[in-house]
């Protein structure tokens, strides 16, 4: 039983960063309907910059939130200018190309990133300092540290914000609009192209933010990081429904409980023949069944043809 | 009921406007003018090349010559947020309502144009930002009551019924606060009595300074509602002038019955 709760701790927290990283894709799909497949890159971007200045900072004498707080206000701007800029560059020359087009610039923009951030940063992996108190809490017989509640309150407070910001303000009606029918929403007064700038700009901050979870999560960071990560989060969005916010926010979660339990139980279950060293195969698994069995995703809806 | 046009000052002045689609030419030199406070109808048979012309005005579509003067400034054809900030609205003979956002949040992102709330206001909720968004909510719902479907507000936009998403379609249109109100066939599909209302809230709509440009099959409501009104047939406009006399053009009466009657 404890095993069991414990998984869940570490799903809930690993499900938080997915989350994150999930809005990202599904902002920009429900937008552009395109798959930004270098955004696990921007993750990668931002939690580089993140290590960069909180390595830095670690002999300041600040305290490590304090120090944590610093490198995410480093690594955000970082991201949203990274975002807005591969928006630019790779995408908008190829907003009215055949779908293949955008597609393959983003997988080049995705190697691009990876190279450069390789030359300046090594292609080792960089230990991520120890920003918070390691002394672990108990929680009904799990174990949760400080790093791992500042994770899942963080993320959940960023996401209600989005949320916010995507129901109640004016610009959130603005990228609904221009979700649902860009022609239409232009035809509003609304400026599409920077509604589409401002998408990539919040979903590239998220990204940031995930960035400097997911290093601390596992006092790791490199240049290749963003490669599986993206592709998880990227299953996150399919499974919640892909262009659904809410979709991507319980995708997130629930992969990574999947995750989680999955690994931490498999051994168990194969008798020992699989160990959670197969982690990565939950959720490409789970990324066939839901292509299989609900195309949608849990919250999608039937995809109508725009009129 | 024909009253002469007294078209004392062009709102809107159209010249020599042409569109062509590959080989066919869905608009020749189509000149027409529309002065403030009129209600314009824009008649023709099926592929004159009316919703063509709608299209151009409003900026979906740039044309291939020709330019639009809209209330003394050059229009920017082909840019659609631009040319609904010089001020002209339109809807859509199929209806294009954002369906699964609110009637209420339909209205308003028509407000979108004349708000300016930026993202660090949203991110602040500054006063400013809080006063405009209760203002945005308060137009919002004095449109929907203008066109009468106040009750439905909170619904999303494809639960309403047919006539109902005109109607709110044309409140969307009217948040933006335009000077020409431009209505593609907007009685299509309605039976007599949901016309009859439509009527009255195009001539309150006038009544209340916005000029309106009509497309309407429903030859009887563009003669009975129009100030003046302009015929295509196949692209080229073959009469302009008030309902009565427009009527009895042999020209038009050929275009409507075929060659064989006239």
């Amino acid at each position: 039983m404890d095993t069991f709760i414990q998984q869940i701790v570490n799903g809930l927290v690993l499900g938080s960063i997915y989350a994150l990283v999930a809005l990202g894709y599904t902002m920009v799909y429900g937008i552009l309907g395109l798959i930004n497949f270098a955004h696990g890159e921007v993750v990668m971007v931002g939690a580089l910059t993140a290590l960069s200045i909180v390595k830095a900072l670690s002999g300041s004498g600040l305290p490590g939130p304090v120090i944590a707080l610093l490198g995410l206000m480093g690594a955000i701007p970082v991201c949203m200018a990274l975002g807005f800029t591969i928006e630019r560059v790779a995408y908008r020359p190829l907003r009215n190309a055949p779908r293949l087009a955008p597609l393959i610039t983003a997988i080049g923009v995705s190697i691009v990133l990876q190279q450069v951030m390789m030359l300046g940063w090594g292609s080792t992996y960089l230990s991520f300092p120890a920003l918070f108190s390691e002394t672990p809490h108990s929680l009904m017989g799990a174990h949760i540290n400080d790093l791992q509640i500042m994770i899942v309150c963080v993320a959940g407070a960023t996401m209600a914000g989005l949320i916010l910001l995507v129901q109640k303000t004016r610009i959130g009606r603005a990228m609904r609009a221009a979700a649902e029918n860009p022609a239409m929403a232009s035809l509003m007064g609304v400026n599409v192209d920077r509604i589409i700038s401002f998408t990539f700009v919040v979903g590239s901050a998220l990204a940031a933010v995930a960035g400097l979870m997911v290093s601390a999560n596992y006092s790791i960071a490199h240049y290749s990081m963003g490669f599986m990560l993206g592709l998880k989060a990227f299953t996150a969005a399919v499974l919640g429904g892909i262009g659904n916010l809410a979709g991507a926010m319980l995708g997130g979660v629930l992969l990574g409980l999947i995750e989680s339990l999955g690994s931490g139980y498999i051994s168990d279950l194969t008798g020992g023949v699989l160990g959670s060293n197969y982690r990565d195969v939950f959720a490409f698994f789970v990324l066939i069944l839901v292509l299989v069995l609900r195309p949608s995703g849990l919250m999608g809806e039937q995809v109508s043809e725009r009129a | 009921m024909a009253r002469e046009a007294s078209v004392s000052e062009v709102l809107l002045d159209a010249r020599g406007i042409a569109k062509s689609f590959g080989g066919v030419q869905a608009l020749r030199d189509v000149s027409l003018t529309i002065g403030r406070g009129e209600i314009y109808g824009l008649i023709g048979p099926n592929g004159a090349g009316k919703t063509t012309f709608f299209n151009v005005l409003t900026g979906l579509y740039s044309a291939d010559s020709g330019e639009v003067q809209f209330d003394g400034a050059r229009l920017d054809i082909g840019l659609p947020h631009l040319v609904t900030r010089q001020g002209i609205a339109r809807t859509f003979q199929n209806i294009r309502l954002f369906a699964n956002m609110s009637a209420l949040e339909n209205v308003m992102v028509g407000r979108h144009l004349r708000s300016h709330a930026s993202v660090i206001g949203a991110v602040l909720r500054n006063r400013a930002t809080r006063r405009e968004e209760a203002d945005i909510v308060d137009r919002a719902h004095r449109l929907l009551r203008y066109v009468g479907v106040d009750a439905r507000a909170n619904d999303l936009a494809r639960h309403l019924s047919y006539g109902d998403q005109r109607r709110l379609e044309i409140a969307r249109a009217l948040a933006t606060e335009p000077k020409l109100l431009a209505l593609d066939e907007p009685a299509a599909g309605m039976n007599a009595t949901e016309t009859a209302s439509l009527r009255q809230l195009v001539e309150s709509i006038r009544a209340d300074g916005v000029t309106v440009l009509l497309i309407e099959h429903d030859v009887k409501l563009v003669m009975g509602l129009c100030d003046r009104v302009a015929v295509l047939d196949y692209g080229e406009k073959i009469a302009e002038d008030v309902p009565d006399r427009v009527q009895r053009d042999p020209k038009v009466v050929e275009a409507y019955l075929g060659g064989a009657l006239a």
